[in-house]
């Protein structure tokens, strides 16, 4: 026990060393509305529907995001184009709920769900954050301005078949060549 | 006839004055403390309202006021309203006896710079004080809640281990000046205080003031992380202000009595008395809030073991050892 | 005059509630009836010209010994009474106020009276703590020492009831 005597008289007094210390150095506290913090690139906030490169809409409404919501904040209404496109009828993510987790994003197949760094979502009616498609459109591409899915695997519906980067030609199954 | 209108004006004008003073250092305290914490910890503080948020007591004061007073099914209700009350009287009735300058000569006649000048002060303060606990402990029992009744529980049993040493701690002062007046204990100190003379009284006395004022490293009844609030946790609006300013009343009553015990009172070169009693005040509270910035809250136990193996028996010592001296000095 | 009437109103006080302490069924009800009596009974001996006992009345037995009652009574007795349902509080809930303005009242009218230092009031014989503290330890030295003794014994009985069989058998091993 003796052996500890002093450690304990300095672990004692030196916490008023250190908060002295503090006293007279600048606080590292951000004063929000008026400074604002430069926030990560990656930062996750609130959610937009992109783009692809050729301005049409990526989302195909396979529903994984809105599976994968923990929270349950992502709703869709999903209907077919006359090509056989597939696209979202309505699309609703309700901002009350959302936590801002990012999984729709990681489950999100053809890249049109993103995250932004915005985050300032305050208000006093609950019903004005609850955000249809028309708010939740964006006119770029977010993070990956050349992807398009239906260019890497969309199916004889945006392009005929083989004819899409890195595709082969379709097997004719009556020839017996290779 | 004259004579008496006189005493009870003065009396009645020396009673306005020190509940507003007292009021309005607690209500600054609050926002001092915040401020001083904040800076300790690399953070502002509060700095919304008004310049450096100067109108923060007055923000506060609006919210409390203004929110929903609250009974818990259950409650023990006269109890429940009544308790807040009591912590708050009774830091303010300490204040009574607590001289904060020399008599002064008004119209021919000797008035002391207090409420008034007890003969026997320093008891007046031990009873008074030792009844700030029936304020915690009843609140907590007529909440009928887990944690407010533990809060009170632990208050209980923190007041019973404090109370002797505090006591005991004030009987060297006692012994020295030769009185229980608290204006004669002071004026025993006009060349050196006896913080210098005694300071092992002086280091106990700080050890059980800190106890007696709620205040982390002892703040057991509180406990915000293990009691949520503890004997508060069921108050709210002004009967939690209340409390809360009650405690707050306690610090700066706690700080003036520490002054006028150990650091001299109103003693001091060049400046007026009553500036020297008021920087004296600020500086042991300052302390305090220095001490809440460094120090954990420490166990049921070490709190019992601290009061009873090592407060007490160091108090009885000093007792012995500064009769001992006194005699031997011949005084 | 006034302090006979104050005394038969203390008097009244004290019988009051100390009726009332014995005749509650709630036992923090009790204990708060009977630190009231305690009250008054500490203001009458200050009446008689006693502070000093006055004080140690409140300071010992409202403030140490009502204290250690409560204590025990809470650890027994974890919820109160009155199990009724309690409704909001309404002009009730302004009672803490009107506490701390009918007790600075109170106060500043007795210390009126009261007030040593103003010379005037009630005349009475007055027993300062160190005419006290003569008459205890001159004429009442041996009562004092008996106590005393006594007090110790009993310290050394309750330490030896406290002490766990453990703690028993390693201190007859060291003796």
């Amino acid at each position: 026990m003796s052996r500890h005597v002093f450690r304990d008289i300095r672990g004692t007094l030196q916490p008023f060393w250190v908060t002295l210390r503090n006293l007279f150095r600048k606080p590292v506290t951000v004063q929000y509305p008026e400074q604002k913090q430069q926030l990560p690139e990656r930062y996750r906030a609130r959610l937009i529907l992109t783009r692809d490169p050729d301005g049409g809409e990526r989302c195909v409404a396979c529903h994984l995001c809105s599976a994968a919501c923990p929270v349950d904040c992502i709703s869709m209404q999903a209907t077919e184009a006359a090509d056989g496109r597939r696209y979202a009828a309505w699309f609703r993510i309700n901002f009350t709920r959302c936590i801002f987790c990012g999984l729709c994003t990681e489950a999100c197949p053809t890249k049109a769900i993103q995250v932004t760094a915005d985050f300032e979502l305050a208000g006093r009616d609950p019903l004005k954050l609850v955000y249809e498609k028309v708010d939740l459109l964006v006119d770029h591409c977010g993070n990956d301005n050349s992807y398009n899915f239906y260019h890497q695997t969309g199916i004889g519906v945006t392009a005929p078949r083989g004819e899409n980067p890195q595709e082969t030609k379709p097997m004719d199954v009556k020839d017996l060549m290779p | 006839m004259a004579d008496t209108l006189f005493t009870v004006v003065l009396i009645l004008a020396k009673l306005a004055l020190i509940f507003g003073v007292v009021l309005f250092m607690a209500a600054y305290l609050v926002l001092a403390e915040r401020k001083i914490l904040g800076r300790m910890q690399l953070r502002y503080g509060p700095n919304r309202v008004g310049p450096f948020g100067l109108m923060q007591p007055l923000a506060d004061v609006i919210k409390l006021l203004t929110k929903e007073d609250f009974l818990p099914a259950r409650a023990d209700k006269w109890l429940f309203l009544v308790a807040p009350g009591i912590t708050a009287v009774t830091a303010l009735l300490v204040f009574a006896v607590v001289p904060f300058g020399p008599t002064i000569e008004v119209f021919g006649r000797t008035i002391p710079a207090a409420v008034v000048d007890l003969n026997v002060g320093v008891l007046y303060f031990l009873g008074v004080s030792s009844m700030a606990v029936y304020g915690v402990v009843l609140g907590g029992w007529a909440s009928c809640s887990k944690y407010s009744l533990l809060g009170s529980v632990r208050g209980l049993s923190q007041m019973v281990s404090y109370e002797l040493s505090l006591g005991l701690s004030l009987v060297p002062v006692i012994m020295m000046a030769r009185s229980f007046s608290l204006h004669d204990i002071v004026m025993a100190q006009a060349s050196v205080p006896f913080l210098l003379l005694n300071p092992v009284a002086c280091f106990v006395f700080l050890i059980c003031i800190l106890a007696e004022s709620n205040r982390i490293p002892f703040d057991l009844p509180e406990a915000e992380n293990e009691l949520v609030g503890g004997f508060h946790t069921e108050y709210s609006g002004m009967r939690f202000g209340l409390f809360f300013v009650g405690e707050y009343i306690n610090l700066v009553v706690l700080g003036s009595l520490m002054t006028v015990f150990f650091l001299g009172g109103w003693h001091g070169p060049w400046l007026p008395p009553v500036v020297w009693f008021l920087i004296k005040v600020l500086m042991v509270c300052g302390l305090f809030i220095w001490i809440r910035a460094c120090l954990p809250r420490l166990r049921y136990d070490q709190l019992m073991n601290l009061g009873w193996k090592v407060l007490l028996p160091v108090s009885l010592l000093n007792i012995l050892v500064t009769g001992a001296v006194l005699l031997g000095l011949g005084l | 005059m006034t302090a006979t009437l104050i005394f038969y109103l203390l008097g009244a006080v004290a019988l009051v509630t100390t009726a009332l302490a014995i005749i509650q069924r709630n036992p923090v009800y009790a204990v708060i009836y009977l630190v009231k009596s305690i009250f008054a009974l500490a203001l009458i001996f200050y009446l008689l010209g006693a502070p000093l006992v006055a004080a140690l009345q409140v300071i010992v037995y409202a403030g140490a010994i009502m204290v250690l009652f409560l204590f025990v009574i809470m650890m027994l007795e974890i919820t109160p009474v009155s199990a009724r349902k309690s409704s909001a509080p309404g002009w009730l809930s302004w009672t803490p106020v009107v506490l701390v303005a009918l007790v600075l009242a109170v106060m500043t009218l007795l210390l009126i009276g009261l007030d040593p230092v103003a010379e005037q009031g009630i005349p009475r014989w007055h027993a300062t703590p160190r005419d006290f503290g003569y008459a205890l330890f001159n004429e009442y030295a041996l009562a004092v020492k008996i106590i005393s003794f006594q007090l110790s014994f009993a310290a050394v009985g309750a330490f030896h009831i406290g002490l766990t069989e453990r703690r028993r058998a390693r201190m007859e091993k060291d003796s």
